[in-house]
């Protein structure tokens, strides 16, 4: 327990680290925030001893002394809008300080992801990196505002306030700095149990979501199968059971506040009782009614800060460790590349040299793996569901590195090119379909950014998309994408072969999508992948017979390793792994 | 709003001693700066030890009493806040069991889920708050000016104009804060979704080199969330200053008059003091009172919610008819049907009249979208037609008690969902009192009791959430079997073997053919293999009928269901080999 602690405390020094270095041309900025909360908390110290001696002044019935009352009075109207404007000032600078840092950091680890290797990528969540790039970066930007707005303050605002009774009267400040453990002392006990009913809530509270996810999101089940008296009665088990957790965790958090104030209530006390006794010279002596009172404004604010401080390093022990995760993501190495094209690829051949690759590199998944595609072959990659048709598509497109042996495009070693290179060659329709939400003409468009809006209808047109574009609201201004667009799946398809059509690769990778699509639209998607196909190189996983048996090669996969090729008839009459597919998977007739 | 205060009928007791134990916390509170006045006025002035000594043990009493009458308030607060919440919770939660299929589609499960979830957590916070400061922060503010105006009335009217300008500044700088909270919340859920698009189509992005253009638009993004973000901060930088400045203005009114009123031998020394110590107090308690109404006002729209899912209408439910003894079992009839989903522009179904006797198996094929699994929602009452009639053993489903014909019709939805537990709870959902032989039986018919004898447990192995411990066609296979245990007249699959290797598909279809001999089989499909032994198959397109018949039938006369024949037994005419 001790190590780990120890070990995260040096981790969130060195996180610290990395931020003031990417706050470094802030640094004016920072100065004048601390200059403005030093301004701003001074003066608003000074302002309860200045209320003081305005009282001094009115001492009884006629001997008020007005002459010595006004300027104090004066003063505090000065004090008051000085301190205002200070504030103010620190809030802003604050605000840009936090802001812009948390921006910075946001797009630097957003620009990062774009250069990272997949391999990094596809073996986390996607919600995972996201609540790192947002959710962390927010929690970040709290911590921080907070940390620069409250926690000078705060420490100033105490030792100021220390300061300012220890000038008026040591007795009394020593009586207050004895007390004041009280507060914290009871503070902590508290959090410290409500801590643990808390967890017991937050997992009472799991429990019932999940209980509502399941029953509410399987309701019609629930219906088809009468199981609405269990269902009723599982669930009220378990709302009873997150209610009487919840009572314990409220009622348990809520006592924090009373508790801090019966301390203060002590401490109050204790400064009106030495304090009024100070002032007839029973304690110490010397004491003004008006130095009572200023000490009875600081005995009511003296432990606000002390609360406001822990709450503050709570929130920025969370945003360093937001910020730790972040730059764990800005950190991870990103891939390697040739500054500019040693070789450039000629044509569409491309050739597969004793290859060897594994995902996990303990144990091989592909070895020794050589292929010689000519120019405008046509590969088909069949398998069973799960077979990895995938990891060829990753080597080719360099979205994986190689372990061995080398990939040759159009006569140039890939690994001698930038992939940028590699890829604008490369024409890819996956059978998860991906559109940015924006408009058509804009996803069409990935494929070329420089075409002429003709050039992108004409490749709608040759992907049979230019139909049901112009039936959208907006034809190819229509706003589309993955959640919630108005297009099926087919269509998105079809809009993704357009894209492929206006890249006009040398080679093209098409993934033959299957079940969801109804048969018109993928009796489409057939005949625009075909026109797509026509004089390109490609590598097709093949869901079809049609496509197998017209094939050049066909490789075939299983657990991740390709196990035979060849023609359709060389393999039948080989009488091994592809037969046996072939009757299960596409023998449809003599199930 | 009288809704909510029906659900507070068996809290009445807490929720009314939450306030006033609050109430006598805070009057105690308001004594305080009188104390202290006399401590000044009496005290110091006579000189006595003995007085302030005294005075001072009332304070800490007082100290002692607070505490255990706010502890109080806060523990009755807590109770029924969470008490009531947790019966809005339930009576949400039986609403929707209410709600009829039409209702649920409209509202969407992740909307009932966030109604039962973090609004009725918003709204525990709500009352929970109310009950114990949102009562308490006026009254301190009130009593401290009627404390004040037994001190001195002139001196009060001060206090009162001092409220009305906190109040007004506080107020306005919040609720100005408040639209542009909004859109940064905006602008964050657009960067969200930006980012999670970027990942999702990381190959795509990559294949087409668009990596630099996604860069531009993020670091855009990211520059338009700092704007607004900085527009919130201008607007709230001011709230801290403002109050400053407004209350010291106060303290100075306060004091020169107060001197004024002292010199004429109106006031003491000791009351100027206690006056500004209630301004003080008024000050905390007017911020406080204004970000709870911040807060209050999540809380009130999340009520709102709530309410709206409370007071709307249930949907149609069947009627109390249940067919003769002597009817067929198992007997469909459609005439004429029609049927157009809430909303819809177009009909999902039309003019669609068959038969199916007892006994036999109907086959429904078709593409996505064509109206299939509306017709499996028809047969089981889920829906009701809105053209023509559906008769079940002679009944229209309209009339049909609804419990009499979930009894008849048991349905496999097309995406298999299992519930957590076991694999026996999921199988014991449709007949509670089923033995073991009987569950084993249905299991081997789904072609499940091979994988099941595998797992450690057999029958008793668990079943984690949403079943994602079985891999999609088990998850198939298990929800077949409990609609097996099921003892119904009609049995409808609807496209519930998708992800099943075909192997395993045409066994499993040979078994049930041989164990449902009894039962109509409804086999909704994509798959033209799968239903050319039913007696009867109907081919729907976009919510047409365009063929019924036997296969041989259809293949001569139906275009639709030759084309997906042949796409998918040989391909012959779509590909050129």
């Amino acid at each position: 327990m001790k190590k780990a602690n120890n070990a995260a405390a040096g981790s969130s020094s060195e996180v610290l680290k990395k931020l003031l270095i990417r706050l470094k041309d802030q640094r004016a900025l920072a100065a004048l925030s601390l200059i403005a909360a030093f301004v701003s908390v001074a003066l608003s110290l000074v302002i309860p001893v200045l209320v003081g001696r305005g009282i001094d002044c009115i001492v009884g019935e006629g001997s008020v002394d007005f002459e010595k009352l006004t300027p104090y009075l004066v003063m505090i109207g000065i004090c008051a809008l000085i301190s205002a404007l200070a504030n103010y000032l620190m809030g802003r600078v604050n605000n840009r300080i936090t802001y812009h840092c948390v921006r910075r950091i946001r797009t630097e680890a957003f620009e990062r992801i774009q250069h990272k290797p997949l391999s990094a990528l596809d073996g986390r969540a996607i919600g995972d990196t996201v609540s790192r790039l947002i959710t962390d970066t927010d929690q970040l930007a709290d911590g921080l505002l907070l940390g620069f707005s409250q926690l000078f303050t705060g420490v100033l605002a105490i030792l100021g306030t220390l300061a300012f009774m220890l000038s008026v009267s040591p007795i009394i400040t020593l009586a207050v700095v004895l007390l004041s453990p009280l507060s914290i002392v009871v503070a902590g006990f508290i959090s410290k149990r409500s801590y643990l009913s808390f967890k017991a809530r937050t997992e009472a509270r799991g429990e019932n979501t999940a209980l509502i996810d399941e029953f509410v999101g399987e309701q019609k089940l629930i219906r088809a199968f009468k199981y609405e008296a269990e269902a009723r009665k599982r669930f009220s088990e378990s709302n009873e059971h997150l209610a009487a957790c919840s009572v314990k965790a409220t009622f348990l958090s809520s006592l924090t506040n009373p508790s801090t104030r019966f301390a203060n209530s002590i401490i109050y006390a204790s400064v009106a009782v030495l304090g009024a006794l100070s002032v007839i010279g029973t304690v110490g002596g010397g004491l003004t009614v008006g130095g009572l009172s200023a000490f009875l404004s600081y005995a009511n604010q003296y432990t606000k800060p002390f609360n406001e401080i822990s709450g503050v390093i709570a929130e920025l022990q969370g945003a360093l460790a937001g910020a730790q995760r972040l730059f764990e993501l800005i950190e991870a190495p990103v891939e390697t590349e040739p500054k500019e094209d040693e070789l450039n690829p000629e044509d569409g051949s491309v050739r597969f040299d004793s290859v060897a690759f594994s995902y996990d590199k303990k144990s091989e998944l592909i070895k020794d793996f050589s292929l010689d595609v000519k120019n405008g072959m046509r590969v088909a990659i069949v398998g069973p569901t799960g077979c990895g048709k995938t990891t060829l598509i990753n080597l080719i497109m360099r979205f994986y590195e190689q372990d061995g042996g080398i990939i040759i495009f159009g006569g140039a070693d890939t690994r001698r090119m930038k992939r940028s290179t590699l890829r604008s060659k490369i024409g890819m329709v996956l059978q998860q379909t991906w559109l940015k939400t924006s408009t058509v003409r804009d996803n069409i468009a990935m494929g070329d950014p420089d075409a002429s809006f003709e050039e992108i209808v004409d490749a709608a047109k040759k992907a049979h998309a230019h139909g049901f574009i112009m039936r959208l609201e907006n034809g190819y201004d229509t706003v589309v994408g993955d959640e919630g667009g108005a297009l099926s799946e087919g269509q998105k398809q079809l809009i993704c072969i357009a894209r492929a059509m206006l890249a006009k690769p040398d080679v093209l990778i098409l993934d033959e999508a299957t079940s969801s699509i109804d048969t018109r639209t993928e009796m489409l998607v057939q005949d625009a992948m075909l026109s797509l196909m026509k004089g390109r190189t490609s590598f097709v996983v093949a869901h079809r017979l049609s496509t197998v048996r017209g094939a050049d090669v066909i490789l075939v996969m299983d657990s991740g390793r390709v196990i035979e090729k060849g023609r359709h008839d060389e393999l039948i009459s080989k009488g091994g792994f592809y037969k046996r597919l072939y009757e299960t998977q596409f023998a449809h007739r003599d199930a | 709003m009288r809704k909510l205060l029906g659900f507070f009928k068996s809290y009445r007791l807490q929720a009314t001693a939450a306030p006033l134990f609050k109430f006598m916390e805070a009057t105690l509170e308001l004594i305080v700066p009188l104390i202290i006045s006399s401590i000044i006025d009496t005290g110091i002035a006579a000189r006595d030890t003995g007085f302030i000594v005294s005075r001072g043990l009332i304070l800490v009493l007082f100290a002692v009493v607070g505490f255990a009458l706010s502890a109080t308030a806060q523990y009755f607060s807590a109770r029924s806040a969470i008490g009531v919440c947790a019966s809005v919770r339930q009576a949400l939660f039986d609403k929707i069991q209410r709600f009829d299929f039409t209702r649920l589609d409209e509202t969407g499960a992740s909307t009932l889920e966030t109604r039962l979830t973090s609004d009725v957590n918003a709204l525990e916070t709500g009352i929970n708050l109310t009950l114990r400061l949102l009562l308490r922060s006026p009254f301190v503010v009130f009593g401290a000016m009627i404390v004040a105006f037994t001190i001195d009335a002139k001196c009060a009217l001060i206090f009162a104009l001092v409220i009305a300008v906190l109040l007004a500044i506080v107020f306005l700088i919040l609720f100005a804060s408040v639209p542009r909270h909004t859109l940064v919340q905006r602008e964050l859920d657009s960067i969200t979704r930006a980012a999670r698009e970027n990942l999702a189509g990381v190959r795509v992005i990559r294949a087409f080199g668009l990596e630099e253009s996604e860069k531009a638009e993020f670091s855009e993004r990211s520059a338009r969330l700092e704007k607004r973000q900085l527009a919130v901060g201008r607007i709230s930088a001011k709230l801290n200053p403002a109050t400053l400045v407004a209350v010291n203005i106060a303290a100075i009114i306060l004091i020169y008059s107060g001197a004024l009123r002292v010199d004429g031998g109106v006031l003491t020394q000791g009351k100027v003091v206690a006056l500004y110590n209630l301004l003080a107090q008024i000050l905390v308690e007017l911020v406080k009172t204004a970000t709870l109404v911040i807060t209050l006002s999540r809380s009130a729209a999340s009520l709102k919610r709530i309410n709206a899912v409370l007071d709307s209408p249930e949907g149609e439910k069947g009627g109390g008819a249940i067919p003769k003894n002597d009817a067929p079992r198992g007997r469909i009839e459609f005439k004429n049907v029609g049927f157009t989903y809430k909303n819809a522009g177009a009909p999902s179904l039309c003019d669609i009249s068959f038969v199916a006797e007892s006994g036999q198996k109907i086959g429904v094929i078709g593409g996505t979208g064509s109206g299939k699994s509306t017709l499996a929602g028809l047969i089981a009452g889920f829906y009701y037609a809105t053209d023509g009639e559906v008769l079940i053993d002679g009944v229209n489903v309209r009339e049909f008690d609804s419990e009499a014909l979930t009894e008849r019709v048991s349905v496999v939805p097309q995406r298999a969902a299992l519930i957590e537990g076991s694999i026996r709870t999921n199988l014991l959902m449709g007949k509670k009192d089923a033995n073991d032989a009987e569950l084993i039986k249905a299991l081997e018919t789904a072609q499940a009791a091979e994988f099941v004898n595998r797992l450690e447990n057999g029958l008793d192995a668990s079943v984690v959430r949403g079943g994602a411990n079985f891999s999609g066609g088990q998850k198939q296979r298990l929800s077949i079997a409990r609609a097996l245990v099921k003892p119904s007249e009609i049995l409808i699959l609807d496209d519930s073997m998708s992800a099943l290797d075909h192997a395993t598909d045409a066994k499993l279809r040979r078994v049930l053919d041989e164990q449902t001999e009894k039962r109509t089989l409804v086999m909704i499909t994509q798959r033209a293999v799968s239903i050319m032994d039913a007696d009867l198959i109907i081919v729907l397109d976009e919510g047409q009928c365009v063929g019924m018949g036997r296969h041989n039938e259809l293949l001569d006369s139906c275009r639709v269901y030759r084309e997906i024949y042949e796409m998918q037994t040989g391909g012959e005419g779509v590909l050129p080999a």
